[in-house]
Formats: C-alpha cells, structure tokens, sequence
C-alpha cells in the first residue's frame, strides 16, 4: 500500500499525485516508470515517474485519464493508497552532454519528458523543449519546463495558446535553425512517428519513449513486444526507450489498439 | 538406503506386511481419481480431480508391496521415503504418512497434485514391472498432505533458536517458498522478496486452480508466516533494491529463486499480431489478474483458439481457453503425442474437455485481418526423422504439405528462458550462454560465496519439485557455511 500525500489537478483529465514509495524514489533515474495497481482487483497500469523526493520518501506521477483504471486512479485523494507501486522499471535514460538536446513532448508525455530536460540540463547540454497539445489546457507542466530548458517552444493544434500547428512543425523550426545533436520524444506514438520521420531526414539520432500495453512489466508476459529494427523487444525490459528510427511505429500503433 | 530400511524394519511395518499376502495385495485395482465431469468442469474454475477418499486412500497403499529395495524411492528427484508414508496410510495414521512427507518435501499437497509421477516415482514401482498398474504414489501423497491441512490445525514445525542472521530471498516460487522454510528451522531470519503483487511465483500465475487451488499455496505461505518468514511483494530485486542494498541491510545469504519467466516466441512472420500472445501473458491475466472473473485486467476472446506446444504450459492454456469459453481450442505441437512433456494426466484432461489434437504440425506464419488482428494461422505437416540430441525424433516438415487455419487467438506456449534480471544486475555473477545462474550442483552455491540459486533460474524450465529440491538443498549448505559448522 502506499499512500497518496499531495494531489494537483493539471487539467480536466490531467492529475499529478505524489506518492510514498521510498525505495522507489531512491534507486530511480530519469526514464524509469512504476506499474501501479489501485484495488484489489485493480489492472497493473504503468506509469512514468515524473519527480522523485528521496528525501521524503516520495514519487510524483502524472495520470492522465483514458480508461477505467486511469481514471480509478486520478480519482485518488491524499491519504488514500495505491494497492501496489513497483519499480523502477525499465531502463533509465542515456543522459551525456551530447552538445544541444531538443526535447519533444506531448500531451501528459510531457510529464515523463521533464526529468529527462532536468538531467540533460543537468549534464550540461543546451536543451530546447517543444511542448504540444491539443488546446492551451492540454499543455502541462510549462514553468518546470522553463525552468530547465535554455528554450521552449509551444505548439497547439487550434492555436488556442503558443504557435498554431502540429509539433512536427515547432521541432523542423528549431532544427534548422540551429545544430541540433540528440532529440528525445515522448507521446502518443502517432506523434513520435511524425517527430522520428522528420529526425530521420535530417539525420538527427532520435529517441522515442514507448508507451506499450504492458501486464508484468518486468519481463514475463511479452505483451509489450515491439519491433525495433526488425528485432522483437520487450519495451519494460530494454525500453521503454529506443532509436526512434528503427521503430516499428505502425506495428505499436496497430497494437496499442488491442 | 539405509534410512529406507531402518524403518522398514519397525515391528509394526513388518506385522503390517505380513498381514496380507502378496496375491492378496496384487489383486486389488488401482484407485481411480474421482473428477469433475468434463462437460460441468470446462464451465468453471473448479479443481478438476476431487481427491481419494480415506477408505480408497487405505485400500490403495495396500496394493504396496512394501519392497526391501523400493524402487520408487530413486524415480522422486528428492528420494521421499515412499514406502514408509504409505506403510501409515495403510494402517491409518494418516498424520505419520503427512509428517514421513514433511521429513523430505516442503509441499506435498502441490507436488502430489503436479509432479509428473508416471515418469518419476510412479516409472519405477515395481507393480509396472508385474504388468500392473503403477501404486498410486501421487494420488496418496496428496490424499496425506491435504488430510493433514484439513483434520489438523496447522502447526509450526520444531524451530531452532533464532540466531539473529538475516537471509535473503529472491522469489516467491516452489524454490524461494522451501528455501525460506527451512532456513527459518534452522533459526533463521528470513525475509523473502517478490516482484509481483502476489507470493506463489508459477504455483500462482502459472498453473491454473483447476489443477492446483489458491487456497493450498496460501496455507502453505500462511505456515511459513507462522514461522516468522518475512515477505515483501513489489520488490524487484535489481531494480528497486540491489544485491549492494541487501549487503547494507545486514543480508548475510542470499537465495536466487527467480525461476523462467520470459517467454519464448518463434520468431515467425506475423507473431506481433493483436491476438498473438505468450501462455505467460494468456495465463497470468487470467490466473494472477482474475481478467474475465471479476478483475479489471481485460483479456481477448475468441471463438476458435490455437495453443502452440506440447508441455504443461500449453495444456493449461488449453483448458483454460475453454473455460473462458473458447468454441474450438486447437493444440499444435510439432512432434507426437508420444513426445509431448506434458503430463499424461493433462494431456488426458485436456482431450476429455475437448481439445483437438493437431499433432505433427508446426505453425510458420501468422495472417491478419485489415486491423492487425491475427486471423489465420499456416501450418506445416511435420514427419519423425532421425533422433536429436534430445534423444527424441526430431521433427521434419513434409515438404508442401501446408494448411491454412482460420483462428481468432493464437497462445504461443513454447518454452521459456530464465528471468535475466537479477542475474545480470549483479557484477561477477557466473551466468551460463542459456542465461542459467551457474551453480555447485551438489551445494547450490554460485561462485559468489553468500550466493546460492536453484529452481528454474538454474534449471531453465523445470519442475516444482526440482525447485522445491534445490531451495532445500542450499538452505543446507547455506545454513551450514553461515554457522561456520
Ligand atoms: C512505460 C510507460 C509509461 C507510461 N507513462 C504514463 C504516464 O506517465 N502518464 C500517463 O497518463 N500514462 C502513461 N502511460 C500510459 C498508461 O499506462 C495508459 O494510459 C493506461 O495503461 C491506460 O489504462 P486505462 O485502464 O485507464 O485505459 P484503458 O481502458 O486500458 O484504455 C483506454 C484508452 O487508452 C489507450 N491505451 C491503453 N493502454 C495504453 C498505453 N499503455 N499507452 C497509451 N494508450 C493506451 C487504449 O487504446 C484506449 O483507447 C505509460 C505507458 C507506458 C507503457
Ligand atoms: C503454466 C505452467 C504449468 C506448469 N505445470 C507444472 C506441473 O504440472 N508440474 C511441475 O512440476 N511443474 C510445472 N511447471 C513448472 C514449474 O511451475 C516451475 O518449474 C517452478 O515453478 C519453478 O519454480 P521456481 O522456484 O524456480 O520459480 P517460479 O515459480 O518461476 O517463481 C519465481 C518467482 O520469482 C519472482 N521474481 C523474478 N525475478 C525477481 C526479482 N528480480 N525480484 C523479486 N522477485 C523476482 C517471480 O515474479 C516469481 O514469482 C509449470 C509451469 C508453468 C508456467
Ligand atoms: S514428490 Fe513427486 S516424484 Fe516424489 S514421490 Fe511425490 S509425487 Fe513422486
Ligand atoms: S516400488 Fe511400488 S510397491 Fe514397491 S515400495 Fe515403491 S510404491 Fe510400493
Ligand atoms: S509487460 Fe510483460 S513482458 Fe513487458
């Protein structure tokens, strides 16, 4: 059981909860995630570990409400427990001083995506951060971006707040603009495909944070199963990130629709 | 067999051989289990054999001649003394037979249920060799252990005095479960990890409960409770502590019971199609997530499912296919009937309830429809050749001989590889090419000294009483290293 100490509500179906999980909170690194359950009878869901505070104790999640047990989990008020929080998961992030690191994010992938900027801030490398979203409600999480990011860039699909457009045309912007050296995208999978076939052009090394359906998460099951250069991978093992360019992004899209 | 012979040789074992004569014993038939019948059991959940009665319990151990040489004995991997505990059926102290179990096996009620007797104890009962029926030695053992979790209140075994030493456990399988237990005996202090959010490793996400009931594997981890084991769920060992980590918390030993759980594919065409998925995943939302019984986790149905494989793994994806209401379950195995190493109980269970046999087949490629779901399957015919390394025929396609077969799921059951997640998180470990923990056969103890291993991890795909074995045997020499003796 570990209890839910603070909850903020980013948007209509955005949440942020902070969770005891100390153990967690001490081994983690940027691009790890936890598999979650809430209920007894509750599915095992993973989720990216946005912050940690190993001091307190504690993990910081960003939920975004999609289906039953998201929404059973953005429902979730402080002192109420999650059933169970395992992790981390996965493998953490390559963080290096590549030179300038562009950060893509989009919609609650923008959570997983933060302390990937904070780390590749961290390692010294000049980061630009494009944050996307539907509308100016969907776009989470800015001033910590700002914070950690030598720039940021803002697209949203109806222009409602920062450049109207789609994130591909705010990540092709700053690409020709300057020397771009390492691109991180996370999001949902139809965007990364788009930022990866851009990158790809312009042969810039690119990696995508996987979002696969996923049961154990450690390993077992094979559910999260992905294409990556014509090899099958197991994305809660040797993901969730990977070459974007070697992908198989229609093979994850058609997947995730199981 | 010394220690077979000593007890054998109690008055009151020779008086009870001597009460029926060998022809008398040799014509009473063997038990038949009663179960479920097939058409009411593929509705449920329910366990399929019912177990012997304590009248049919009797009569069978007397079709035991008692040998003064038993055979049986050498056909267990752990050499439980087979006659001694069915001598106390016989005679009806039930409690003797259970505590003669307990002297040699940790989980009799589970291994009665699963082991694999007609090619273990039960291959090598002298009554084969009469042209008989082998004794019934699993049905017993099981009729034993569950009379004693039943009549009895469950006891705590002798324990030594704590000696304040922490051990470490990683895995809560058959291997991780006897392990702990003995160590605890010994005075131990235990603590087991386990990455899932339930402890029972396979017996739980694994084996189906209409072959092996929660229930038993929760009395047993309830009587190591009692005895003090400690156990933690959601720790994944590599990952949310690490082998350093145990060291800083005051670990002086630590077990590896980690078992096999990755999965295995073929690595055909198609395979990453929706509807194509491992026994591991079809299972453990089933088993471990109660997906399709109540549980939040979802599961894919289908009318027509296809189960690739032959061992037990398959079978129980079979039968479970069923009873999650599958019209048409169709089990491909690429060699024989005669080869497959399932049990033959199972395999016997599984066609009762319906399952065609597709022997001598082999999928090679996967179809699916417009949306990515899997909607055929292509089979190639296989013929017997010359035999492998293995010591079985090896399969060979017969050329052109391909069929289409339109399927709706496709569980793919054809083996595992051991966990590579403790193993590779922990520096200098000796790691096999087959990613097995490599390890002192006759002590369990890897080449880092307070390490030791057993069960599938060692093994890779094995069986619960081999773990169970293995976890026995390092809790031996573990206990004797850390007490210097
Ligand atoms: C490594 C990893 C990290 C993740 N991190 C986060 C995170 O930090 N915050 C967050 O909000 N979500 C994250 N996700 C996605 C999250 O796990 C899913 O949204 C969640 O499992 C959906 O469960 P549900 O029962 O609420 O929805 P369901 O009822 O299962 O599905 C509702 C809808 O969501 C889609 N969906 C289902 N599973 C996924 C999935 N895994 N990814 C994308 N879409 C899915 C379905 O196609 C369906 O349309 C992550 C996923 C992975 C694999
Ligand atoms: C469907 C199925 C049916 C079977 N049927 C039979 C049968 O009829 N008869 C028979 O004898 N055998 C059968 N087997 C095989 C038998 O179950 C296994 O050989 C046995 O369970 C192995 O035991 P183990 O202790 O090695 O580990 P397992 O039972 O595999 O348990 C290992 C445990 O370790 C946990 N773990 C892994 N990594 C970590 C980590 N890093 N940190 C913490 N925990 C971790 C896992 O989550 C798991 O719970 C079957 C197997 C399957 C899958
Ligand atoms: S443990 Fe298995 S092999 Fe040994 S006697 Fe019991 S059923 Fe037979
Ligand atoms: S070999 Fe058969 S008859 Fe002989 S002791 Fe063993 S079980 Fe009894
Ligand atoms: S989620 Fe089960 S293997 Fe990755």
């Amino acid at each position: 059981m570990n209890k839910i100490v603070s909850k903020e509500r980013f948007s209509e179906n955005v949440t942020k909860l902070v969770v005891e999980a100390p153990l967690i909170a001490k081994a983690r690194r940027a691009g790890h995630f936890v598999i979650v359950r809430c209920g007894e009878k509750g599915e095992r869901i993973p989720l990216t570990i946005a912050d940690s505070d190993p001091a307190a104790g504690t993990i910081t999640l960003v939920i975004q409400a999609v289906g039953d047990s998201t929404r059973k989990i953005c429902a979730l008020e402080p002192g109420d427990c999650l059933t169970d929080v395992v992790g981390p998961l996965g493998q953490a992030t390559r963080i290096e001083n590549y030179g300038t690191v562009l950060c893509c994010g989009g919609g609650v992938g923008v959570a997983p995506l933060l302390p990937i900027i904070k780390a590749m801030k961290a390692a010294g490398n000049r980061v630009v951060s494009v944050l996307a979203g539907r509308t100016k409600d969907l776009i989470i999480l800015e001033d910590e971006v700002r914070a950690s990011s030598d720039d940021v860039i803002i697209m949203t699909d109806d222009g409602s707040y920062g450049t109207k457009g789609l994130v591909t045309a705010g990540v092709e912007e700053v690409i020709k603009r300057e020397k771009v050296d390492k691109v991180v995208t996370i999001g949902p999978a139809i965007m990364m495909k788009f930022v990866s076939l851009l990158t790809k052009k312009y042969e810039v090394p690119t990696e995508a944070s996987l979002n696969a359906i996923m049961v154990d998460g450690t390993g077992m099951c094979g559910a999260c199963r992905v294409s990556v250069g014509g090899k099958t991978r197991f994305v809660c093992v040797e993901g969730p990130e990977f070459d974007a360019h070697e992908i198989d992004f229609d093979e994850l899209l058609m997947r995730l629709k199981m | 067999m010394e220690n077979y012979n000593e007890s054998r040789n109690e008055a009151w074992r020779e008086e009870l051989r001597k009460s029926k004569t060998a022809k008398e014993r040799n014509n009473i038939a063997r038990v038949e289990m009663p179960q479920l019948d097939p058409a009411y059991r593929i509705t449920c959940n329910e366990e399929v054999n019912q177990g012997i009665n304590a009248e049919q319990a009797v009569l069978e151990a007397t079709r035991c001649l008692d040998c003064p040489n038993p055979q049986c004995v050498t056909g267990c991997p752990v050499g439980i003394n087979i006659p001694k505990f069915i001598k106390n059926i016989e005679r009806g102290e039930f409690a003797q037979a259970a505590a003669t179990l307990k002297e040699t096996s940790s989980l009799p009620a589970v291994c009665g249920r699963v082991c694999p007797q007609e090619k273990q104890c039960e291959s090598k009962c002298i009554r084969l060799k009469m042209n008989q029926p082998a004794v019934a030695i699993g049905y017993l053992e099981r009729f034993a252990a569950d009379w004693q979790r039943n009549n009895t209140e469950q006891e705590v075994p002798p324990m030594k005095e704590a000696n304040g030493i922490k051990v470490a456990v990683i895995g809560s399988g058959p291997s991780g479960l006897s392990f702990a237990g003995d160590m605890a005996k010994q005075g131990f202090d235990v603590t087991v990890f386990e990455a899932l959010h339930e402890i029972g490793g396979v017996l739980k996400y694994g084996i189906p409960e209409f072959r092996l009931p929660n229930s038993i594997v929760d009395y047993e981890i309830e009587g190591l409770r009692k005895m003090g084991v400690k156990f933690e769920k959601d720790v994944l060992v590599g990952k949310t502590i690490t082998y350093d980590d145990l060291h800083e918390q005051g670990f002086k030993g630590v077990f590896v019971g980690s078992g096999a759980g990755f999965p295995r594919f073929m690595d055909i065409p198609g395979e990453n199609l929706i509807g194509v998925m491992s026994s591991n995943e079809y299972l453990t939302r089933i088993n471990l997530m109660s997906a399709g019984r109540g549980g939040d986790t979802p599961v894919m149905h289908g009318e027509t499912i296809a189960v690739i494989g032959g061992g037990n793994t398959a079978m129980d994806s079979t039968r479970t296919a069923l009873r999650m209401g599958a019209k048409r379950v169709i089990l491909v195995y690429r060699r024989s009937e005669e080869e497959m190493p399932a049990r033959r109980e199972e395999v016997g269970h599984a066609k009762e309830e319906g399952v065609e046999f597709m022997t001598l087949h082999n999928p090679i490629e996967y179809i699916g429809d417009e949306k990515g779901h899997v909607k055929a399957m292509r089979v190639q015919r296989m013929e017997l050749g010359e035999p492998d390394a293995s010591g079985r025929r090896k399969p060979v396609p017969v050329e052109g001989a391909i069929e289409e077969i339109p399927v709706d799921i496709v569980i793919v059951a054809v083996g595992v590889s051991p966990n590579q997640l403790v193993p590779r998180s922990i520096e200098g470990l000796d790691v096999s090419r087959r990613n097995t923990i490599v390890v002192n056969e006759e002590t369990m103890q890897s080449n880092i000294g307070d390490l030791y291993a057993g069960g599938d991890i060692v093994r890779g795909g094995a069986t619960v009483i081999l773990a169970m074995g293995d976890g026995r045997r390092a809790a031996q020499n573990m206990a004797r290293q850390l007490l210097g003796e």
